[in-house]
């Protein structure tokens, strides 16, 4: 075993450890930061595939994370007030069941993924990141004054949806069924590294010409990376949304693009665990930080500076030195 | 005489008043070195872009295996047999040696959009990786960070790349570039085993390799094809000794 992958096991048993600590002494709001950090982790492993593995800066990831979380909550809101999505030509009704609007979250930013990817990855560099942050701001003032669903204010569900055989209710219930989501998403996440299409995506990272010398295009798999990272941004979205159990536009805004990509590049980018430490690290500072200050962020803004410029790695990265080419 | 694997017919690339290439028609045959030589400026790597598909021609068709190619992109050439190296090393220099390699293997077989299986345990891909390392003499460092090797060691892993592809035919950029003489010794004992595998388009400036190797010669001065040739009618030739090797040499 590579020492990332000690690191990697630490975190995964921290991670594990800090929420059965708070449970069996009855803190039932560590259970829920612990849930957070899992959900905001999930958006940040969906970013890693197009930053990290593809080099795609995108700074318009919150476009996928709203989506999943209005996903979520245009069913949730129709199956609250009976009121069906439309009648016609066929009738689809709300949903409150967790698995059905995962798939609709998955789906529709997936969708959304391979539009907007389709036309920013004709660009690249500084033209990429502001064509990727115009599509978000784009679903942000959509979003504003799109009344239907709260507008400025937001929609509220009442209740959390429902996963079968479960209590979502229950935050440790809520906690375990993030954790399995998230596990998932990185176990996907590695295999995908590892595979030839990961393979060849690093590559073209790396150098764009020599992959194409070898009769792969690019664009198609930089389309590809984008359209995996946005959909599992999306269910990230959709999982915010319910432990929330409210959305607003501020999903969509660039301050959530922004906030994603400070999860991986303070974890690490490109590394497995890059955005589950980093996600920990900002809720922690969140939590520790924000007691004493308002302006926690100032804080978080030097840490981030420093990560840039001494620590290229990120947290994973600083300790577990160069990364190791895997075979 | 036997058809010519790869052909341009009248490639014609102006930029601005500049005409890079002006009317070139080469050909390379099967089993053959073809050289093509000029003076810095001559617009050698134009026209190799314009082969290779980087760059579209103003005018005049690229032909590859009997088929017209010009408006294919260098993906698509590619994929019909073309294997280059660059000038400069064109590698993913974060990988190791053989993950470079299984890259190439990787694009000839197919397969990219495949998510799940390590692509450095498929048995297929890693035997036609090693094979091409073993023959440029790059084995023992298979599993080296492409970063830390040596300016010649990256040339044999771009050649051994262009293998893992068995291409139809080689177009080769300078492989000899910034080699020592020991290196590119044995790099022209290897190109001349080569020929017979797949022809090479070979842009050099190394001349003892060219005339050592070359069936053929194309001198390319100003944008021009001047002449072709074996290397005894190149060297014979008044318009070369001008242009190209030098005035005081034809004096």
């Amino acid at each position: 075993m590579t020492r990332e992958n000690y690191i990697n096991a630490g975190l995964t048993f921290l991670l594990v450890l800090v929420p059965f600590w708070a449970w069996s002494t009855g803190q039932a709001y560590i259970l829920t930061l612990c849930t957070k950090v899992a959900i905001l982790a999930l958006a940040g492993v969906g970013l890693n595939i197009a930053l990290g593995l593809g080099g795609l800066v995108s700074f318009g990831h919150a476009a996928f994370f709203g989506i999943g979380g209005y996903a979520m909550g245009i069913l949730a809101s129709h199956a609250q007030t009976f009121d069906p999505i439309m009648e016609w030509p066929i009738l689809i009704e709300g949903t409150k069941s967790m698995p059905v609007i995962w798939l609709v979250a998955m789906i529709t930013s997936a969708l959304a993924a391979l539009l907007i990817g389709a036309l920013s990855l004709r660009t690249s560099g500084v033209y990429f990141i502001m064509i990727t942050l115009a599509f978000g701001q784009m679903l942000y003032y959509f979003t504003i004054g799109w009344p239907a669903y709260g507008g400025e204010d937001g929609l509220s569900i009442y209740v959390r949806n429902s996963f079968p055989g479960l209590n979502t209710l229950v935050p440790v219930q809520f906690l375990i069924l993030s954790y399995v989501i998230l596990g998932l998403a990185l176990l996907f996440s590695a295999r995908l590294s590892r595979a030839p299409f990961g393979l060849a995506l690093t590559a073209a990272r790396q150098n764009a010409d020599r992959v194409e010398t070898v009769g792969i295009a690019p664009y198609r798999l930089r389309l590809v990376a984008f359209v995996i990272s946005g959909a599992i941004t999306g269910l990230a979205g959709a999982l915010f949304a319910d432990l929330n159990r409210f959305i607003s536009p501020t999903m969509f805004s660039w301050h959530t693009s922004g906030e994603i990509m400070i999860f991986v590049i303070l974890g690490g980018v490109g590394r497995l665990y890059g955005p589950v430490a980093g996600a920990a690290l900002f809720i922690l500072l969140e939590h520790l930080l924000g007691g004493v200050s308002d302006y926690w962020k100032i804080f978080l803004g030097a840490l981030l500076l420093a990560v840039v410029l001494f620590a290229r790695g990120g947290l994973i990265g600083t300790l577990a030195g160069r990364e190791v080419a895997h075979d | 005489m036997t058809e010519p694997l790869l052909q341009t017919r009248g490639i014609t690339k102006s930029f601005g008043a500049l005409k890079a290439s002006d009317a070139i028609s080469l050909d390379l045959r099967p089993g053959e070195i073809h050289a093509l030589i000029g003076p810095n400026g001559a617009g050698k790597s134009t026209l190799i872009k314009q082969i290779a598909g980087n760059m579209q021609p103003d005018s005049g068709t690229v032909h590859f295996l009997g088929q017209d190619v010009t408006a294919l992109d260098t993906v698509a050439r590619a994929r019909l047999g073309l294997g280059r190296t660059f000038q400069i090393s064109a590698l993913a220099m974060e990988f190791t040696v053989l993950q470079n390699a299984v890259l190439g293997a990787l694009g000839a077989r197919g397969g990219v959009m495949r998510f799940f299986r390590p692509v450095m345990k498929d048995r297929a891909l890693l035997d036609r990786a090693t094979e091409a390392l073993e023959r440029v003499g790059l084995q023992d460092h298979a599993a080296t960070r492409t970063a830390e090797l040596s300016h010649g060691q990256r040339r044999q892993l771009e050649v051994a790349v262009a293998l893992t592809l068995k291409p139809r035919a080689f177009l080769m950029d300078e492989p000899m570039a910034g080699l020592g003489a020991g290196g590119s010794k044995r790099l022209t004992g290897f190109l001349d085993g080569l020929r017979a595998e797949a022809p090479i388009l070979l842009v050099e400036h190394d001349m003892d390799a060219v005339f050592a190797l070359a069936d053929r010669i194309s001198v390319l001065v100003y944008g021009q094809v001047i002449a072709t040739g074996t290397a005894a009618e190149i060297r014979a030739n008044p318009d070369v000794r001008r242009a190209y090797l030098g005035e005081e040499d034809a004096a």
